[in-house]
């Protein structure tokens, strides 16, 4: 399966091609200095490539077949829930009506999707047991911002001194560099063993001077805060709030909502949990659920129903401003819409339930060469600990890249920090029984050859389009774009 | 049952191995105050053709886009879409994957990502581009926290004629960490003189938008020398479009150049997602936001390609990271990419040129009308901006009933100030005959 | 395996006498293994000051970044050209050409407070469990 083809788009130029037609210029054309000002020309071209259309499309075929994906096999990236993205969503985002509407159209001409997006608001809000949603975060990261720019406003608001923003050792990167970005003081608090919260060393850290909780539920571990209610209450009694990540949604659909659990605001990445695609790294959305006493800091406009008529509200005194140039990412709303429109209540509930079936299941099934870190029963996904590999030289990348070799993808294994040589596992609800069989065999295989041959382990992939990459090379001598050949022929980079 | 990959009987095969009885043995972690009584409630889930069908009426009651002709730009354009973009995004192989953490099985991502930021670099003028943002407004926002970290200074000024929506962007994302914002200029291309009494030793950078959000063209090179001359940086947000015949920012002393990817390849999509572009100079590499592709050797010593330079990303850095950002518009990016890979030097050059000659035919024949005249000005490109003896709202309603036609951005509803404004912008789709039928719809709306 | 004419801190730099109230400062070998790949290293100009147990700089693995902290108080005369040219130099050497910067030094006797090469052994055994 190894492909050697690594010619990119402007290795195939040629002079003279174009891969695409545009009409003729229908109006008089004036000659262009009397239009410009001549010093506000370009000297130069910008250097893009020159091939026909077919070369095109196969250019970016070619490139396709290289990557792994969720409609080719098993993706079980733990906190990142690659599960199938139905293609009913994709034809739905994509209808002309609704693709090709401009965000800045008088409202009456846009009646109908911003009855789809208000609708939406209403129908996320209860699945997440939250008062109203903002729509604006165009992905998790900026609906965690928008989360703890909320908890500022709030605070500024009604005049509270605060200065710290409490997050559990275990939590990922983004809180602590989010509540940084918005100036507030990090306080760290050790979990418990299990990875949970600690209610006594939160309690230890909880002042007046405490802004917020950033808590993770379940867990980055996949284990449930069964306290965090104790620790809404313990944030309320110094008029703190409770910032929910909701990164790990899909585990509780149906069956708890973080509204219910004192949360004051969650974020939904819908890229996750509503089976938007992750399209290579984005676009996402990551909505915030908040409850009602945030409402007037919410960022504009906000879309409000009026007399059977949706209206794009920036009218709002208290607001934080904007986000989000327009109303956020509305192509993966639409998509996240249809999911849940498909699924109503009932599906989503079969779905965290299927999530957790088959994380369990699949963590019985290896339990004995990839031990869980924490024992107990997973959510919807479990962390193992590889560090009896250690001894025969073996790390979880290796483990990770051996994976690829037999056309699967590995689990995450470079998070959760807390957890030494961590192999994060979250198979999601759409697996069947049968391919988690085969994902156990492959990675029990793994065990086996670690134990016998770990050479093998060590030096894969051996069998994907390139083999394993000097990323410190690339680290150390930056080439980040392609450049034409010295003598100035067209050539490869360097 | 519905996108779940196992069966109620399978279920039971299931919860045998696991090696319990029912399912609610998994979760007594979660306590029982907590748990839902009922259903969510919220309607029944329905089949294909009905989901089908409740998108196809939200369709039906907004405008037609594939029949209204529409001259609304301000950020977010009407521009061509190759057939081939729509086949290639959706490619499973490019939608369906993640991040490519994995880089032995994401050679094709990762090499789209590398071709995008050697184009962003050509068109912008700059040594390094990254591998995008969310949107031209938090580009913006970054771009500002980078000149911040890289002078320790705070203070930014912000010409007027930014995009009014970015420059609010800028305070949700600086005011919170410190950063000052001063507004600079007028409507018409900012110059030097401007400057004279706020750029200072203090000023950590000069943000100007080219063109300007009111359409004008403005002339960068004499402002990068009097922001250096402080020691302060030029960020430049600039549309791609328009780079096919301006001079590229980098070339005109810009530090750091952001953007708004969109035009290229993708609807508007009620404005999002979008892929907003990030370039500067390899000095300030290091600072620099989002993900970076580089190029490097495999174990058999062949060409492949990595996330590079990774310690910039917060889930290492933690507190001490500068931006939280943990995306990259890839498939967005990639409509881009593609767009301009059929395009090539020509096709957007007259993509360009074609933009250009229509918005001034239709400037031309709207300007002189009675009562109407353009502000700001000077120089455009593809989109100017008209005073109106009418509030715009009535022009843009009245010329939508009359001709059917989407007049342009009623400016009232960005700047309280500007109800009398209208915001039109022009693209190569626009055909002779809708400018002409705008023009007559137009002169019976201020005769 | 750890040199005996170093002293160490805990945050794992060394520090040895370098002639004429001079000192070089590296980072251990236990470092730079857990590291992995340095592929940049950040350190100050001449003239810089160094203050005992404050960060100086920073190094970067492949997905690490971790700050100095200067083992003495002192102040830059070189910071080693070399290993900003090719930070691998800290992999393959870090006792030797691997060093970070040579700095002039206020009191010899600051070393006194650092661990020595029996202490630090022990420490590094400790963390290896």
């Amino acid at each position: 399966m190894k492909s050697r083809d690594l010619r990119l788009i402007y290795d195939r130029s040629a002079p003279g091609h174009e891969g695409y037609r545009l009409p003729d210029l229908d109006v008089p054309e004036q000659p262009l200095d009397r239009i410009l000002p001549k010093e506000a020309l370009r000297a130069e071209p910008p250097l893009l490539p020159e091939v026909s259309e077919p070369e095109v499309v196969r250019h970016y075929i070619r490139l396709s077949t290289l990557n792994h994906h969720v409609d080719k096999d098993t993706y079980p990236l733990g906190s990142c829930t690659m599960k199938y993205n139905p293609k009913l969503n994709e034809d739905l985002c994509r209808l002309p009506g609704l693709a090709g509407i401009h965000p800045m159209a008088p409202e009456e001409l846009a009646q109908g999707l911003l009855g789809l997006l208000h609708r939406f608001t209403g129908e996320l809000a209860e699945i997440v047991g939250m008062d109203t949603v903002s729509l604006h975060p165009a992905a998790g990261a900026q609906g965690e911002l928008l989360g703890i720019r909320l908890i500022r406003q709030y605070h500024d608001h009604r005049r509270n001194k605060k200065k710290t923003v409490i997050i559990p050792d275990s939590a990922h990167g983004t809180n602590p560099a989010t509540a940084r970005m918005v100036g507030y003081e990090t306080v760290e608090v050790r979990s418990k063993e299990d990875g949970r919260l600690d209610l006594g060393a939160l309690r230890e850290v909880v002042n007046e001077e405490t802004a917020g909780l950033m808590v993770t539920n379940p867990s980055t571990l996949g284990l449930f805060e069964s306290e965090i209610a104790e620790a809404s209450e313990l944030l309320h009694s110094v008029d703190g709030l409770v910032y929910m990540d909701g990164a790990n949604l899909n585990a509780m659909l149906g069956l708890t909502r973080p509204g219910d659990m004192g949360a004051d605001m969650v974020h939904i990445n819908l890229h996750k949990t509503f089976s938007t695609p992750h399209g290579g790294g984005g676009p996402g959305a990551g909505p915030l659920g908040i409850k009602a006493k945030l409402e007037p800091f919410l960022p504009v406009p906000v879309i409000v129903e009026r007399d059977g008529r949706y209206l794009l509200d920036s009218d709002r005194p208290h607001s934080i401003g904007r986000l989000h140039p327009y109303v956020g990412n509305v192509g993966v709303i639409l998509r996240a819409f249809a999911y849940i429109r498909s699924l109503g209540g009932d599906g989503l509930a079969r779905i965290s339930r299927g999530a957790i079936l088959n994380a369990n299941y699949l963590m019985k099934k290896i339990e004995e060469d990839y031990p869980v870190a924490k024992p107990g029963w997973c959510m919807h996904e479990f962390v193992s600990t590889l560090s009896w590999m250690r001894k025969q030289g073996v790390k979880n990348i290796d483990v990770a890249k051996r994976l690829l070799d037999h056309g699967v993808h590995a689990p995450t294994v470079s998070f959760p920090l807390i957890v030494p040589d961590c192999f994060m596992i979250e198979p999601t609800e759409s697996e069947s029984p049968t391919s988690l069989d085969r994902y156990a065999e492959i990675l029990r295989e793994i065990a086996r050859e670690v134990r016998e041959d770990p050479e093998t382990v060590k030096s894969a992939p051996h069998r994907t389009p390139v083999r394993r990459l000097d990323e410190a090379g690339a680290a150390r001598k930056l080439r980040v774009r392609w450049r034409p050949k010295p003598d100035g022929e067209r050539g490869s980079n360097d | 049952m519905l996108y779940v990959g196992h069966t109620p009987q399978e279920e039971e095969h299931l919860l045998r191995t696991i090696g319990v009885k029912r399912f609610e043995d998994l979760i007594a972690s979660i306590p029982e105050s907590m748990r839902l009584k009922k259903p969510i409630a919220i309607p029944a889930g329905e089949s294909e053709i009905e989901v089908r069908r409740l998108f196809q009426e939200s369709e039906r009651r907004n405008y037609d886009p594939r029949v209204v002709p529409s001259f609304l730009g301000g950020g977010i354009y009407d521009h061509v879409i190759p057939s081939v973009v729509n086949h290639i995004q959706l490619r499973s192989e490019f939608y369906t994957a993640y991040t490519p953490y994995q880089a032995e099985v994401a050679q094709g991502t990762l090499m789209t990502i590398f071709e995008f930021q050697t184009m962003i670099c050509e068109l912008t003028g700059m040594e390094v581009a990254n591998a995008s943002m969310y949107d031209a407004g938090s580009a913006a926002a970054e771009a500002v926290l980078l000149a911040s970290g890289a002078t320790g200074r705070r203070r930014i000024l912000v010409a007027r004629s930014l995009h009014p929506h970015h420059r609010a962007i800028l305070e949700t994302y600086g005011r919170p960490s410190g950063l000052e914002f001063v507004d600079v200029g007028g409507e018409e291309a900012l110059t030097p003189d401007e400057l004279r009494d706020v750029l200072d030793g203090e000023t950590a950078a000069l943000l100007v938008q080219q063109p300007s959000y009111l359409g004008a063209v403005e002339s960068l090179g004499p402002l990068a020398d009097a922001v250096h001359d402080q020691g302060g940086l030029l960020v430049v947000s600039a549309d791609p479009v328009p780079l096919a015949l301006l001079e590229a920012p980098g070339k005109q002393g810009a530090d750091v150049v952001v953007g708004e990817g969109q035009s290229l390849g993708n609807p508007p999509s009620y404005g999002g997602p979008a892929a907003g572009f990030f370039a500067t100079t390899m000095k300030l590499v290091r600072r620099l936001p989002g993900r970076l592709v580089g190029e490097t050797v495999d174990a058999d010593g062949r060409r492949g390609f990595v996330l590079t330079l990774q310690t910039r990303e917060q889930h290492i850095r933690r507190e001490k990271a500068t931006s939280n950002i943990c995306t990259n518009n890839n498939l967005i990016a990639l409509g881009f990419t593609v767009t301009l890979a059929l395009l090539g030097p020509r096709g957007l050059r007259k993509m360009a040129e074609q933009s250009l000659q229509k918005a001034h035919y239709l400037e031309e024949r709207l300007a002189p009308l009675p009562g109407i005249r353009r502000q700001p000005e000077g120089a455009f490109f593809r989109e100017f901006c008209l005073r109106l003896p009418v509030p715009a709202s009535e022009a843009i309603a009245k010329i939508y009933a009359e001709a059917g036609i989407l007049a342009g951005i009623d400016l009232g509803r960005v700047h309280r100030d500007w109800q009398d404004r209208l915001l039109v912008a022009v693209t190569e789709k626009r055909t002779r005959e809708e400018l002409d039928a705008y023009v007559e719809a137009m002169r019976r709306v201020v005769s | 395996m750890i040199p005996k004419d170093c002293r160490y801190t805990k945050e794992h730099e060394w520090v040895r006498l370098d002639g004429d109230g001079h000192v070089k400062i590296g980072i251990t070998d236990f470092a730079q293994d857990q590291l992995g790949d340095i592929v940049f290293i950040e350190l100050p100009e001449p003239g810089a000051k160094l203050t005992q147990h404050q960060p100086f700089g920073t190094l970067e693995a492949v997905k690490t970044v971790s700050d100095l902290y200067s083992p003495v108080d002192g102040e830059v005369a070189e910071a080693n050209q070399a290993v900003q040219e090719d930070p691998g130099v800290i992999n393959k050497a870090p006792y030797e050409d691997g060093w970070l910067l040579r700095a002039k030094i206020e009191d010899t006797a600051q070393l006194d407070n650092l661990l020595t090469p029996e202490q630090y052994e022990e420490q590094i055994k400790e963390m290896e469990g």
